[in-house]
């Protein structure tokens, strides 16, 4: 799996959470967001709609719109904006 | 006689604060609806769980401010009907529908107070959409929501009191920051000598912040012009103009901004009017001094209008909950409203200092090659909006996003729309004042189908029967 894109400076020893990314058992952290969690294993959130180019988010705050993700259930969620929950299959399309 | 809706303020942040107090303090029940789970707003923002970090630690010098909004909100909540993790994507006269969980909640209210904040004002570079390039905001909330630094080598880019700042909480976080890269000229700094006797705390902690981020090794360079950022599928080096020489810097994290712009989309569903504004250079809903808007009953506070600044927003939600209070025939505290614009005239006095310190690169449009990407959602280059400007011989914004999708996408132009008309006023040489703005439209954010049709349902069931 590719390097992460964020390092955690906090909240290091708060209760696991595990979800699978890609298929990939993995574990958050009690307050993550999926953009975190996820960018604290992985370097990207989701491949473009056009051009198949890598994204991870850029605002962080709801207004960009860069940062959905699908779970395997087809349902799609905001990373910056969704809590982490317990058992989410987080599909990003960005790894093969 | 039936009784009157309450007033509904939209965002938590300092402004939606202090006019929701304002408001309660009068015997209102105002409903405040928010986006965020915490109340805070993005600049004090608070993490979804305690993070073993005190407000010092997070909020730095406005660590007291953080507090007491935080304090005074929490207060609150048993006599307002408080909204959280709620958007408002939807408005007509006096009904706002909120989205939360996938469910649709209608409101009706009597007195809209827009508290909607700003996000980050950026110009396409090349590179921008690789992992790793995040919005100055992003990267603060990153570290202090999160707890997490956008890389291990950071490298901050563009302009803004917001560059130094968020440069110098990395700093101070442990996160190797490897420069700072400053759009502005060194002489642009001499302005803040004159906002010195404005602000003495604001201005001292900004030269004391950069100082602090050149003793520890952090470098700072002005006038950097050309900035790309290079990496395959990941940031990978930032490269750059600056003095006489181009330099290329490794680095694994960029944060980005060239100061803020409002978010005016609610405003514009209200039917306020718009006029461009030369120090903001957007088309900002206009607003008197005591934050009326073109249309009664309607308020805007904060930055939702114009970039003013956190101390300034929690001056503006108070005011135009006043405002409210004197139009709906409530007492009010006159002698607290004229102070109240008294301190807002001096923040914008400083604010004038500011924009002279913290130039906006308004050259961009000159530069920018034709293969950068310039709608990131839609995924349009500089060069094909170019191009429909002169096959269509366009001049009007919401003309250019029907022919080249161009602010059509998701976030619908607000990370491109200011990139947008820049280029479409250097391509047709007309001043950016006449170039328009994009309209917004219902949903202002992106909400699911199925919520949509939930909706429709409940209120055909809710038609009286024929």
């Amino acid at each position: 799996m590719a390097m992460p894109l964020l390092h955690r400076i906090a909240r290091n020893a708060h209760a696991p959470i595990a979800f699978t990314l890609d298929g990939v058992a993995c574990e958050g952290r009690a307050g993550d967001t999926l953009l975190t969690a996820i960018l604290c294993h992985g370097d990207s959130l989701r491949l473009s709609e056009f051009l198949g180019q890598p994204r991870a988010g850029f605002c962080q705050m709801g207004a960009c719109q860069d940062c959905w993700v699908s779970l395997d259930s087809g349902e799609r969620l905001q990373a910056c904006a969704t809590p982490l929950a317990d058992g989410m299959r987080i599909v990003t399309g960005a790894r093969s | 006689m039936s009784e009157r809706a309450q007033p509904l303020i939209v965002g938590a942040g300092p402004a939606g604060i202090r006019a929701a107090m304002a408001l309660v303090a009068a015997g209102l029940l105002p409903v405040v609806v928010d986006e965020a789970p915490h109340c805070g707003g993005q600049i004090y923002r608070q993490p979804p769980v305690d993070d073993g970090r005190d407000a010092r630690a997070r909020y730095g010098s406005e660590a007291a401010k953080a507090s007491r909004l935080h304090r005074d909100f929490a207060a609150l909540t048993e006599r307002i009907d408080y909204r959280p993790q709620s958007l408002l994507w939807n408005l007509r006269d006096g009904v706002a529908d909120l989205a939360r969980d996938g469910v649709n909640h209608r409101v009706s209210f009597d007195g809209l107070i827009l508290a909607t904040g700003a996000t980050d004002r950026v110009l396409p570079i090349p590179g921008w959409t690789l992992p790793g390039v995040f919005t100055l905001g992003g990267a603060q909330i990153a570290l202090k929501a999160q707890g997490c630094a956008i890389g291990s080598r950071v490298v901050f880019v563009g302009s803004g009191p917001l560059l130094y700042l968020v440069a110098w909480q990395y700093q101070q976080a442990g996160v190797t920051v490897a420069a700072v890269l400053d759009s502005a000229p060194l002489a642009a700094k001499f302005n803040l000598v004159r906002g010195l006797p404005l602000a003495p705390p604001i201005v001292l902690r900004g030269m004391r912040m950069a100082a602090e981020l050149r003793l520890r090794g952090t470098a700072i360079h002005f006038g950097v012009e050309s900035v790309r950022i290079e990496g395959t599928t990941r940031v990978e080096a930032v490269v750059f103009q600056s003095g006489r020489g181009g330099r290329r810097l490794a680095c694994d994290g960029i944060g980005y901004g060239l100061n803020l712009r409002s978010e005016t989309q609610l405003a514009d569903l209200a039917g306020c009017a718009f006029r461009y504004d030369p120090r903001d250079r957007a088309q900002l809903p206009v607003r008197d001094s005591s934050g009326r808007s073109s249309i009664p009953g309607v308020y805007l506070a904060g930055d939702s209008a114009r970039i003013a600044g956190a101390d300034a927003a929690e001056c503006g939600g108070e005011r135009a909950a006043l405002a409210l209070l004197e139009d709906r025939g409530l007492p009010h505290d006159r002698a607290q409203a004229i102070a109240l614009e008294a301190e807002l005239r001096k923040v914008d006095r400083l604010r004038d200092v500011l924009e002279a310190a913290f130039p906006y690169p308004s050259h961009w449009a000159d530069d920018i090659a034709d293969d950068t990407l310039l709608c990131r959602c839609e995924e349009i280059s500089a060069g094909e909006a170019r191009q429909a400007i002169k096959d269509f011989s366009l001049t009007e914004l919401n003309r250019l996003k029907a022919v080249s999708r161009v602010g059509m996408g998701r976030c619908q132009g607000r990370v491109c729309g200011t990139a947008a008309a820049e280029l479409l006023a250097r391509e047709t040489k007309r001043d950016i004042a006449s170039v328009g703005r994009l309209r917004a439209q219902p949903p202002i954010k992106p909400i699911a189908f199925s919520m949509l049709s939930d909706d429709e349902t409940s209120e055909r069931q809710h038609e009286p029967a024929h």
